[in-house]
Parts: structure tokens; sequence; C-alpha cells
């Protein structure tokens, strides 16, 4: 099966049209789009995410707005969007009215990154109802009966965490990370994406090689949206970076 | 212990916080009933932190507003000045089972912030204490004592500068360094088993209280009153006191400028359910579910949730929540000041004023407890700016 590249940004960052211009760019070596939905307070993300939430939350972006954006988009692209957000803005609408916007705007999966796979009965029920794909994180230090439980409730990839630490940048991957993710293979019948700290081509061509199924990245991205902008040179940035990622993928998939 | 209170509760955090959470819990529930543990927190208790506190009757103060009588437990005596300290040397003794070497915090008031910084001196773990960057400049001294202990002082930058995102950065900090590094909740908040552990260490101003007064006046109090930011001084005093239906509990939230207003920390009154921090409970938010910047004169009370045992004692009717604005418990800390000589903490002030407005209305039979949860000399600042002479 093809290794896939994950490319999130943060909606409404710096504005909805900007992120509808950013998708579209992002989608052309992209096989899945992930959108954040911005916070006040997103614990388990780095300064370069927090940065971004502030600017779209700043410029009024919406949660119904997040539905705007995937609906325009869907007018362009089949490219499959997953929407990754922390439980309060969710719990706030309701989940069910969330699940059935999600899926009517042409949303594909969720991450909920606050959401525990114990208190998730009712979430998985209602995301199978609604046709919506479920997606849980796994951490280095997740023991073997989690992992499995984590596999068992996700229906698109299990969201493999590459290290201890917030969403960010980092310069090099772990041995540990290594070790995790092979563990993490054997254990789960889904795909197995790895995220958090990659921003290079190195960086996902180690991952794959290493048996992960795809790579996510986004604070690479968003760092290239916090210094240019809303722009024209922003889109284009986006693309070489995706392009870039995914030729690490490719060759790591040889 | 409990997972939940009622539905209220939880843990929703990262999947990385989860081993964490899972080794604390099973090392509270290895000590907490543990002879020798408790004996060490009792030694600690007694001949560190200076307990127990006296249960004061303020009878000037009583005799001005005429009714009912006011007791006052003094929590504002205890080393650093705080209820804080109960809970801080209890989880840092906790840490050291634990194998833990160092500490992290979180503060408002910087109450917190400070026993933590203590504790930290005493227990030789190296402490840093996660502080907003407004919070740090307006509780200077605070900052000050805390690094006089050694500790380090991070002012937190992002969101609203306040508690709830030195909390952000707490948690963004222990992700990293749960390995050797033990995170120290100030109030009770948070995913499960905080809520619980620091109830349990906090609960022991209830108990010496309802000993203190049926001593004293050999029945039990009509009233208690106590001041709820995250709600751990007034879950310490009602939990020994909440299976007792004749004394009623009263938890007194930050109306700041006014409920009707949005400048206030008033979770309870004005807010609704939501996730935050780990737990399931009220908080202030858009209709969006974004938090809410918050608004009181007290540091230690602008926070925009309330601790999940607390919700679920309002949906029982166990608690009686009220608000008292800045002007009110700034009146109550001048009135408390010149007519006994003593300095309440502006969060306290909050729990004074409203037994002042009830006290009128009562016996003089009947008897109110206050927990005098902190004493002022934090807030001289604050006041100054108010109160000139």
């Amino acid at each position: 099966m093809d290794k896939k590249l994950v490319s999130f940004i943060v909606a409404g960052d710096p504005n909805p049209e900007a992120t509808l211009k950013f998708m579209k760019a992002l989608s052309k070596h992209s096989d899945i789009i992930e959108l954040g939905i911005p916070f006040s307070d997103p614990m388990a993300d780095g300064e370069t995410i927090q940065m971004a939430d502030i600017r779209a939350l700043n410029n009024g972006m919406k949660v119904s707005k997040v539905f705007d954006i995937i609906r325009e988009f869907r007018k362009y692209s089949n490219t499959p969007i997953v929407v990754m957000t922390y439980y309060n803005p969710v719990f706030n609408m309701g989940l069910e009215r969330f699940l059935k916007e999600l899926k009517e705007s042409g949303g594909n999966g969720l991450i909920v990154v606050d959401l525990p796979v114990e208190d998730s009965e009712e979430y998985l029920s209602l995301c199978k109802k609604y046709g919506i794909n479920t997606i849980f994180l796994a951490a280095p230090n997740t023991s073997e009966d989690r992992i499995k439980r984590i596999d068992n409730a996700s229906s698109m990839f299990v969201y493999l965490v590459s290290l201890y630490g917030t969403t960010g940048v980092r310069r090099e991957i772990s041995n540990l990370a290594i070790d995790f993710l092979k563990r993490t293979k054997k254990l789960c019948k889904n795909p197995v994406y790895v995220g958090f700290g990659i921003s290079e081509k190195e960086h996902a061509k180690r991952f794959i090689e290493n048996g992960a199924d795809g790579v996510v990245v986004g604070s690479a991205y968003v760092k290239i949206i916090e210094e240019y902008g809303d722009s024209e040179e922003t889109a284009k940035k986006l693309e070489e970076k995706a392009m870039e990622l995914k030729e690490g993928i490719l060759e790591g998939s040889k | 212990m409990e997972m939940r209170f009622g539905k209220y509760g939880g843990q929703y955090v990262p999947e990385v916080l989860i081993p964490s959470l899972k080794e604390l819990e099973k090392a509270y529930k290895e000590y907490k009933d543990d002879p020798e543990f408790k004996e060490e927190l009792d030694y600690y208790l007694k001949n560190y932190a200076g307990r127990e506190t006296p249960l004061y009757f303020a009878e000037n103060l009583t005799k001005k507003i005429g009714g009912a009588k006011i007791y006052l437990k003094r929590e504002d005596l205890l080393l650093g000045g705080a209820h804080k300290i109960n809970n801080s040397i209890g989880q840092a003794l906790l840490a050291k089972k634990m194998g833990k070497t160092r500490l992290i915090a979180e503060t408002g008031a910087g109450e917190h912030g400070l026993s933590s910084a203590m504790v930290g001196a005493l227990f030789k773990m190296k402490t840093r204490i996660y502080m907003g960057a407004i919070d740090v400049e307006r509780q200077k001294l605070n900052v000050y004592k805390m690094k006089l202990h050694g500790a380090e002082v991070y002012p937190v930058e992002s969101g609203s500068k306040t508690l709830k995102d030195a909390i952000n950065e707490a948690l963004r900090d222990w992700v990293e360094t749960f390995e050797d590094t033990y995170y120290l909740i100030g109030s009770v908040v948070g995913p499960y088993p905080y809520p619980s552990i620091v109830r349990d260490f906090q609960s022991v101003i209830g108990k010496e209280a309802k000993k203190q007064i049926l001593d004293i006046e050999g029945k039990l109090p009509e009233c208690i009153v106590a001041c709820v930011g995250g709600g751990s001084n007034s879950i310490g005093i009602f939990n020994e006191f909440k299976n007792y239906k004749e004394v009623k509990l009263i938890g007194v939230e930050a109306a700041g400028e006014g409920l009707d207003t949005e400048k206030h920390a008033a979770a309870l009154l004005k807010g609704k359910e939501g996730i935050l921090h780990g737990m399931l409970s009220y908080f202030l938010q858009d209709e969006d579910g974004q938090i809410r910047p918050t608004h009181s004169i007290s540091a230690g009370l602008d926070y925009p949730g309330v601790g999940p045992e607390h919700a679920y004692l309002k949906d029982m009717g166990a608690v009686e929540y009220v608000g008292i604005t800045d002007e009110e418990a700034l009146n109550a800390f001048l009135e408390l000041s010149k007519t006994e000589g003593i300095i309440p903490a502006l969060e306290s002030s909050h729990a004074l004023a409203h037994a002042m407005k009830i006290a009128k209305e009562m016996d003089s039979d009947e008897i109110i407890i206050v927990n005098l949860s902190g004493r002022g000399d934090k807030d001289l600042d604050t006041v100054m700016n108010y109160v000139k002479f």
C-alpha cells in the first residue's frame, strides 16, 4: 500500500480564505489534509501551533467556519480531510451535531487530542453512525494493552506520537521513536502514521524506511504561514514543502 | 478514590500523560493509608507548617455586625501564609516516595508557587514554578520569595497570561519530563486523581475545625463559608461537614465587577459544562467553546474553571454558591484589618464578606465559621491602589 503524507494546518490561520488556498496547494502532494480547529488553550501544542491558534481566533475564526472551509474545498478536491480538535469545542456544540455537520460538509475523519479511549464509547458509536473515521493517538510510553485498545478504537489510522513533548519542529529523530514505531506496528491492524517533530525529507524517509505507513507534518507548514502570511508566496512554499516530504516518503518506500 | 464526581472529573488528557497519571494513582493508593507516610506528613504539618491552626472567635467583628458568632479558621497563620502548604507537603512527600527528583507547579496568586518552592527547598528537589506573566507582575513579593527558596519562576506569556495559561505550560513541561518530574497541582482541579489527592491533603482543615468548634461551643456550626477559585480551601473545610445536613455550606466565587458584566471569575454561577485541564466541569467560555478571560481583584480566584467535585456538589444542592464583588471583598479586607488586627488575603476576604452579609440575619446563638485561607500581606500592592492614607 502506498505510504501517505498527512499535512496539517490550523483552520483560519490567518483567515478562512487563506486556509482554503493553502489546502489546495498542499493537496497537490498530500494524501490527507488535517485541519486543526483553533482553541484558546491548546495544551498539547508547542509554540508554533499555539501562535497559529491565536492568529486564527483573533481574526474571528469559528467552528462553523471550519465546516464552511471544508465544504468549499470539496468543490475542488476529493483529498480526504481529517479534523483535529480539543474536546471542548466539540462538547460545547454537542457531539452529535458536530459529527453531523462534519460529515455533511465533506469531512472524513476526526482526532480529539484530549479524549482518552476509556471515555470514547458514545463517541465511537456516534462516529460510526455518521460515517466519520476515528483516529486515536498513541505515545512512546503507551502500554501494549492500551495500544491494542487504541487500535481497536481507530478506524482510519493510529497516530503515533514520536516523542515525549508537544508539537513542534525538532532537528533529529530519536532512536526511541524508531523502536516505538516498530513495537506499535507489530500490535496494530490499522496503518500507523507517525507525527510530532517531523519537518524534513530525511525525517519522513527514516520513519517510512522503518515501517511507518505515513507521516504527519504540521509545525513545518505553520512556520511558513507564520513567516509569509496570507500570500501567494506562502502557498508556493507550502506546496514545495509538501513535495519535499512526499519525496522523502517515496525514497523511504523503495 | 473516585474517577468522577457524578459525571464530572475524568481524565481528559493527551495520551502521553495517561501512564503518568496511572503511576500517580498507584503510588497514592499505596501510601495514603500507610502509617509511616501519615506519620511523616503529620510531623511536617505540625513542626514545619505550624498545624494545628487556631479557630478564633472574632468577637469584635461579631459585636460590630450583630447576629451570628463569626469564627475564623486561621489558615493564614501557616508557614507561607496560606492553606496551600497542607497540600504541597503531602504531594512533595508522595513525589519523594515515587523517586521523583524535580517538582513543577503552577500558581496564580503565588501562594501555591511559594508553598511548592518551600517544600522544594525542604526536600531538596529542583523546582520550577509556572506563573502567568500578568500574575508575576501583580504578585512581585511572592515571586521574590520563591526565588529566595531557590525555585525558578517561569513567566508564562501565552494566552491570557494568568493561572489557566500557567497550568497549560506546566502540562507541556510534564509531557516531556514526567520520568523524573512530579507535577504538584495546587488545587482540586486537573485530571483524576489530582482532585481527590488535593482534597484529601486539604481535608485536615475541616477535621480540625470540627473538633475545635465542638470543644469550644459544644455543637456544630450553622454555617461554613469559604471562597472558591479552583476550590481547594473550600473542599478542605467542607469535606468533614458534608454529611451533616444541619451545617449549611456556602462557597463564594469571585463576582469581580459584577455577575452581570463580563469581568468576573464565577465559573459555577455563570459558566457552563466543558472540558479543560483534564476535567469535565464548569467553565467560563464563549458560544464557540473557547475559554473566556476572567477577572478578579484576587489573583487566586482568577480562574475560568472550578474543581469537578464542586460542580457535583452544586448539582446535588449540597453546597450553596454565591458571588462577592471586588468592592465587597475589599471592604471586608479593610473591616477585618481594622476590627480584629488581622489582614486577610483578598481571596479569603470574599468568604468573609459573605459571612458579614448573612451574620446580620442570623441569631446570636448561631455560629458561622469562615475559612480564613490566607493572609493579605501579598495583596498590599493591590489594596494600596484603592485605599490611600
